[in-house]
């Protein structure tokens, strides 16, 4: 039976000026994550200034958008969502949703993919988000 | 500078309501005033330092406006449930300092009144960094709990039921407490039986939501030992924020693992000394998890050392949250670190109920964890001394 997941009204997020490209990105199906130049290390969610070495030497680096489930929650009060974190391939945990399953089967340490998924409603529209669905294991 | 000795807390009062609807939150704040500066014996006109955090309405300017309080110490510190612990500790340095005598810390709010719950999606304020990289994905008090624990039982193997002894012992506690939101003595098996809230955290997992609030007067050693009641000394403090690290966090800890070391080597003490402890418990996962982060027992064996009635009072080797807890008795304004410092200063004067009264408790420990488990939190750790 499980419980199929259901699109849900996403709230849209402010867009703050230091993080244009990364949401004109998120339209193209594009995640991007920032890289920092002086100490190496990939940041999520992104910043002009690095948090591990405090360089402002951070550029936008587009990841692979494939990771795996490092937890998640399904919400069992009213309409089901899960809410995750996945750890992308390039190292960064993000705060997500898992999609298009069958929330029932969500499991930590599931491969997943990267899929947008638009904010707002049809009437007022807001920025593409970045979720996650399970890979087919091969 | 250290605080040990600096400062006693000398008048606590939690609010008896636990539902307010005809209370403004500004007349909460100001009846827990009124009720903790009669506990000490004290009057607002000895008020000199004042406390509050993002509960207080209009903040530190409107509230002391409203309580008619003339001030010469300020301090607005918001790190969420946890603050008024660390407003213990604040307020010890000020006085330690010279910069106030008497302080007052309120809080209070209206959240059951007002309809607002742990399921709710958190309310959005502008130019917040995190928040767009976070609210589209629905994140509320529960399901962020909620995937703390997921993590902890992959990683541990701790399980539903040994959270369950966490609400288990609480309810226990609350039985004697007539002013305890919730009365009823469960067992694991009712906590397990109770609806799914987020997985893996049922309803008897959270705590409650309530109206009402608490205050504190932390007063200079000179004016506690003039007052007519049981000295209640300050010892050692810590406190620390814990975030998602750029995206290395690791979710199985809290910030108590620096805050609670901190507290421990400037109160000269540890974990084994403790007799009583206020462990924050918004949901079972966090008193769980602090347990392991302040060293009452090892890190991953959390769920072994809350099992089979260890937290009770009575029957346990820790008894916690003898009032009933956040899970019970009160969470008043969805920020229960008032009352955790409350308890243990009714612990340490002996003035629990006998049911649930430790024995010669002597040294006490309270610690919170203000905000998201998974996001964002502020951990505080105050340890006191009867003396
Ligand atoms: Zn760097």
């Amino acid at each position: 039976m499980g419980t199929i997941y259901q699109d849900r009204i996403m709230t849209i997020p402010e867009v703050h000026p230091e993080h244009k490209e990364y949401w004109d990105a998120a339209v193209e199906g594009k995640l991007l994550i920032k890289k920092c130049a002086s100490c190496g290390e990939f940041h999520y969610y992104p910043r002009v200034i690095c948090p591990h070495c405090h360089s402002d030497k951070t550029s936008w680096f587009e990841a692979k958008g494939t990771g795996h489930i490092y937890t998640y929650s399904v919400m069992r009060h009213g309409k089901p969502y899960a809410i995750a974190f996945v750890e992308l391939d390039e190292g960064p945990r993000m705060m997500t949703n898992i999609v298009d399953c069958d929330l029932d089967e969500i499991r930590i340490d599931q491969k997943v993919k990267v899929v947008f998924k638009q904010s707002g409603n049809q009437e007022n529209p807001g920025s593409f988000i970045a979720c996650f669905t399970p890979i087919e294991s091969d | 500078m250290s605080i040990k000795g600096a400062a006693y807390i000398a008048g606590a009062f939690e609010h008896p309501l636990r539902k307010a609807p005809d209370l403004s939150v500004a007349a909460i704040h100001a009846e827990c005033a009124r009720g903790a500066l009669a506990d000490a014996g004290l009057t607002f006109g000895d008020v000199d330092g004042y406390f509050c955090a993002g509960d207080a309405p209009g903040g530190v300017l409107s509230m002391v406006e409203y309580l008619g309080l003339k001030v010469r110490h300020l301090d607005g510190t918001d790190i969420g449930g946890s603050s008024y612990i660390a407003h213990v500790s604040h307020a010890a340095q000020a006085i330690a300092a010279g910069k106030c005598r008497v302080a007052l810390i309120t809080m209070g709010g209206r959240p059951r009144s007002e309809g607002r719950s742990g399921v709710k999606q958190k309310i959005v304020a502008a130019n917040v960094p995190d928040t767009p990289f976070e609210i589209p994905y629905g994140p509320t008090a529960v399901n962020e709990y909620a995937m703390a624990a997921m993590r902890h039982m992959h990683d541990y193997g701790t399980t539903s039921e040994q959270l369950a002894w966490i609400k288990v012992a609480a309810s226990h506690h609350a039985q004697y407490n007539p002013n305890a939101m919730l009365r009823d003595v469960v067992t694991v098996e009712e906590v397990l039986a109770s609806p799914m809230i987020a997985d893996p955290l049922h309803r008897l997992d959270c705590c409650v939501v309530s109206d009402g609030g608490g205050a504190l007067v932390v007063v200079h050693p000179d004016i506690a030992k003039n007052l007519n009641r049981p000295l209640v000394r300050v010892m050692g403090a810590g406190e620390a924020p814990k975030g998602l690290q750029g995206g290395k966090t690791n979710l199985t800890y809290s910030g108590a693992v620096w805050s609670g070391p901190k507290a421990f080597e400037e109160a000269g003490v540890t974990p084994q000394d403790i007799k009583y402890a206020s462990i924050y418990d918004s949901f079972t996962i966090t008193v769980l998890m602090q347990l392991e982060d302040l060293g009452f027992c090892e890190k991953g064996q959390g769920g072994k050392f809350v099992a089979d009635g260890n937290l009770i009072s009575g029957v346990g080797k820790l008894p916690i949250n003898t009032d009933g807890g956040g899970l019970n008795n009160n969470h008043p304004a969805s920020r229960g670190g008032i009352v955790k410092v409350i308890e243990a200063v009714r612990q340490l004067r002996g003035e629990t109920n006998p049911e649930v009264q430790v024995k010669n408790c002597d040294l006490a420990l309270v610690h919170g964890t203000g905000g998201g488990l998974s996001s964002r939190h502020g951990s505080a750790t105050l340890i006191l001394e009867r003396v």
